[in-house]
């Protein structure tokens, strides 16, 4: 039995100094495990969090229940994106097509809940059956006076990636219809972040104090006024840049406004992406404010980082995510607390961003495009990792192999960006890995034990912390 | 107040689901594919469905889910599936080396028509299903039916391939389980090793979805029925099918194919349905029921005496599964509860005589609605119109729950948010006490949490 498909030998490669040659943007192989999901998931996720407009799943009722809720992506105001809502396509509706179907729901659903804005979601069904879904869509927002925005979707009309795309389409056609006035001229629109357990309103609470006004978050806690007026802001900061970058670009080529990229994860890049926004704005004020609100939050993290890099140091990861930009992020705050990536994947990665893994990972790590579990768990245990960050389906794999897992996907509950957030990571990461249940895991036993030979100084009698006892010593020496 | 909108106003809704009571056909046929030893369930479609059914099925069993997909892409919707099956087969023995494929399809490529059986008899062809392994395959189109319908398709679908009819019968007594936890198998299993009785059981996804943690990763763990287990269904003496929903129609196909006769009885969760089961195998094996299941069912019993005078009256709400639902009125009614209000988005025939049945003429208030329109959005409407007690259905309650301040016991499928449900059985007697004691602390906590502070009491 092989361990790598054939058709996947070029996905996978380990640093040798060389330049990073690895395919990637390819379709899964068919038969292949993957842990990628389709078009409509990846419109989905970054349409969600627009917290006052209506989401209708126009297929059958799978696609809308499997997204019921499923992603913590907070509103301090409406609540409607977390209701589920499907045109529940039946066989009948599939030889006669879903349109009427489709008119009724929304008539139904735009009376009952008012909603600022409509999005309906095309799932693969509707591009077979040929529903005319724009024109449907036109009707309805001529007759209740809101955008009705189609949201071409279908599951199977390429990767994740064309879904992230497809969301951004529709976005584009509310973005300028709002107005711009009073808008400051130190001003951005968060793109890119989520807001997954509160996430944009942290990073939002740092560019206020910075000076600098957000005019919308695309799409964290996001609203459908705040998306129309967008194009008033100054600049663009995008994080998660897969997800967003093509509405982005839309705003340069139509309204000049300039973008850059961020990462809100890790003390280093969460800083730079400060400063770059600061030093975008050239005033006095605002680089003060930034300066200040740095120190003053990095002075406030460092002393409790320090203790969990004691306890971390030497310890390795496996980090597998969506997109390859947050892989970076994750690499060097996990250098920062003492953990070394050993191997590196994400679903939807380019050349440019694999070229870049290669870059800032050491000699030796394993990079993957695309992975299956079966090839995780080979990479985990042949580095023999001591943690793996991942999203829900990877899981159950780190457990079962006896590893600390953190979910640096929708599955977070607590905030991972920002200062606040790196702090939360490393008591996230260092809770997992050095759990004291890993030590009565049959395949990892040995490794504590040999650990008590060498490490014990042989003083110490019931450790004074939880880690101390399994990196060190047994306990009872 | 996350369900803000709701009002008690129920208007006939025509087209919209709003939080379904259900989700799709693939998923069940998924959760029993992963029933059968070593095999790898395989969807054919769009990657997303595989996805979206194996972190669903994940976070219900906190185990790893595998599946392989087809990845459709845009020229398979125009030009057919077959070569993203072909290409799936060959790929999935060479790495993945399982003893069997069980494909199901999606709504994209029933609706393309592509033919599995032909596109699998070339797979053959092509030398691209090793010897001595197989691939078969169900039909479940997610815009008929539901996800239990889905899981019946696969379980009728393992009886069509591969129960072999012969004219020797041994002993053995068939159980089909119906969709119920890996805990409820594992308990089902004890239930007839102490009544003595050799059974093959199928699917069975204990040891397989609440498999121990060992260090290792197991692509396939140990559990599931064996496809030489299979086969030999086709030779026992009788089968006993649970859950009329979800079993019945593998069970007819069993009896029709090898003439093994089936007794279709409802899911034994609660005192009647267990006696009912117990009676059946006992009369199915020809063999006395042991006195220590007697004094299993003694001390359900008991715990029901000691607590009738708590639970009269109590106004239920009940949502999830059909056969789930039947049984577990049954028990409420039994207990002198009010199921009032019962909710399945699973259409099927027979539901509501079965629940007519099961609330047998004592809540004349009770609302019933099953299919179209029969969602949680309905349920949350009755309930604002008049309340309840006690919420017993899978996650999806949480919201009502909250926002009424009723309590929950999570019971069904999906459960997103607790640990521990694929563990404990709410099958038989071991069952019917557990859930007898969740239905207790769930009243008397509310009733401590909101008592006046002088009616507070230590004695209950």
């Amino acid at each position: 039995m092989e361990t790598i498909l054939k058709g996947r030998r070029q996905q996978v490669v380990k640093k040798d100094g060389k330049d990073i040659n690895i395919a990637c943007e390819k379709q899964s192989l068919a038969g292949s495990v993957s842990q990628r999901a389709c078009v409509f998931c990846g419109s989905r996720v970054v349409l969600y969090p627009i917290a006052d407009a209506l989401h209708l799943v126009h297929g059958p009722a799978g696609c809308a229940a499997y997204t019921w809720d499923i992603r913590g992506a907070l509103s301090n105001g409406p609540q409607l994106h977390r209701m589920s809502f499907s045109t529940d396509l039946r066989e009948k509706d599939v030889i006669f097509g879903g349109e009427k179907k489709l008119y009724a729901a929304l008539n139904e659903l735009i009376d009952r809940y008012q909603p600022k804005a409509a999005f309906v979601y095309s799932t693969c069904i509707i591009g077979v059956i040929g529903d005319d879904v724009d024109a449907i869509c036109k009707r309805v927002s001529k007759e209740k006076k809101i955008p009705v925005l189609p949201v071409h979707s279908e599951g199977f009309k390429g990767t994740k990636k064309d879904g992230y795309k497809a969301a951004c389409e529709a976005m584009w056609k509310l973005v300028g219809t709002g107005n711009t006035s009073g808008i400051s001229k130190f001003s951005i629109n968060i793109m890119g972040d989520f807001n997954i357990a509160g996430e944009t309103w942290m990073i939002k609470e740092y560019y206020e104090k910075m000076g600098v006004e957000v005019v919308a978050s695309i799409t964290g806690d996001g609203r459908v006024d705040d998306l129309r007026r967008s194009h008033g802001a100054a600049l663009n900061v995008v994080q998660c840049s897969g997800s967003i970058i093509h509405l982005a670009r839309r705003m340069k080529e139509k309204y000049g406004i300039p973008f850059i990229h961020v990462s809100y994860f890790g003390i280093e890049d969460m800083s730079k992406a400060l400063y770059e926004v600061a030093d975008y704005f050239k005033d006095e004020t605002v680089s003060n404010n930034t300066r200040e609100l740095i120190q003053s939050e990095v002075n406030a993290i460092l002393p409790k980082l320090n203790w969990y890099r004691q306890k971390l140091n030497g310890k390795k990861a496996c980090v597998y995510t969506g997109g390859a930009f947050k892989a970076f992020s994750l690499i060097r705050s996990l250098r920062m607390l003492g953990v070394q990536t050993v191997v590196v994947g994400s679903q939807t990665g380019s050349p440019e961003d694999y070229q870049m893994l290669g870059e800032i990972t050491d000699e030796g790590t394993i990079i993957v495009d695309d992975t299956n579990p079966m090839e995780l768990a080979k990479f985990v245990q042949e580095k023999d990792a001591d943690l793996l960050i991942g999203g829900v389906k990877e899981r159950p794999i780190a457990y079962k192999l006896g590893l600390g897992f953190c979910d640096h996907n929708h599955e977070r509950k607590i905030p991972l960006a920002g200062y606040e957030g790196m702090v939360n990571f490393a008591k996230e990461v260092y809770t997992s890995t050095c759990s004291p249940v890993w030590k009565l895991v049959p395949r990892r036993k040995h490794l504590y034990e040999q650990q008590v030979e060498t490490n014990c100084s042989g003083s110490c009698h019931e450790c004074e912390s939880t880690c101390d006892i399994k990196t060190q010593c047994s306990g009872a020496a | 107040m996350l369900l803000r909108h709701t009002d008690s106003n129920v208007i006939e809704r025509e087209a919209l689901t709003v939080n379904p009571a259900k989700t799709c056909q693939p998923i069940g046929a998924m959760y029993a594919a992963l029933g059968i030893n070593k095999c790898l369930p395989h969807s054919h479609g769009s990657q997303g469905c595989c996805a979206y059914h194996r972190s669903t099925l994940t976070r219900h069993y906190k185990e790893p889910i595998m599946s392989g997909t087809s990845s459709f892409t845009e020229g398979s919707s125009v030009f057919g599936g077959q070569s993203n099956l072909l290409q799936a087969v060959n790929n999935m023995f060479t790495i993945y080396d399982p003893d069997v494929i069980a494909v199901h399809t999606t709504c994209l490529s029933e609706t393309i028509g592509d033919d599995i059986p032909q596109i699998v008899d070339l797979a053959r062809e092509k030398g691209f299903i090793p010897k001595g392994k197989y691939v078969f395959h169900c039909n479940t189109p997610s815009y008929v039916g539901s996800h239990v319908t889905g899981f019946s398709n696969m379980v009728k679908a393992i009886v069509d391939y591969f129960a072999e009819p012969v004219e020797y019968k041994t002993g053995k007594i068939n159980i089909i389980p119906g969709w119920v936890e890996p805990g409820d198998m594992r308990e089902i299993k004890r239930i007839c090793y102490q009544m003595g009785i050799d059974t093959i059981m199928f699917p069975d996804t204990s040891d397989v979805l609440d498999a121990p943690q060992t260090g290792t990763y197991d692509f396939y763990p140990k559990g599931g029925v064996t496809i030489d287990d299979i086969k030999k269904t086709g030779s026992s003496q009788k089968t006993l099918a649970l859950g009329i929903t979800s079993s019945t129609a593998p069970a007819r196909a069993l009896d029709v194919k090898c003439s093994v006769p089936c007794e279709i009885l409802d899911l034994p969760i609660g005192l009647a349905a267990t006696d009912r089961f117990v009676d059946s195998l006992r009369k199915a094996a020809n063999v006395e029921v042991p006195g220590f299941i007697e004094d299993e069912r003694g001390r359900v019993l008991d715990f029901i005496t000691d607590t009738q005078q708590y639970l009269y009256g109590k106004r239920v709400a009940l949502w999830g599964d059909p056969d789930q639902l039947v049984s577990l009125t049954e028990f409420l009614v039994d207990l002198e509860m009010k199921p009032v209000y019962i909710v399945t988005g699973t259409p099927g025939k027979k539901f509501l005589t079965r629940i007519e049945k099961a609330l047998n003429g004592k809540v004349p208030e009770a609302k019933v609605k099953q299919g179209a329109n029969a969602d949680m959005f309905l349920m949350h409407q009755w309930i604002k119109d008049e309340p309840v007690d006690l919420l017993i259905g899978n996650t999806y309650g949480k919201y009502i729950s909250r926002d009424d301040d009723i309590p929950l016991i999570r019971h069904g499928f999906p459960i997103l948010d607790r640990v521990g449900h694929s563990y404990f059985p709410t099958v038989g007697y071991a069952g019917a006490l557990r859930l007898l004691e969740k239905i207790l602390d769930a009243i008397l906590s509310k009733m401590d949490r909101d008592s006046e502070e002088e009616s507070f009491e230590l004695v209950m």
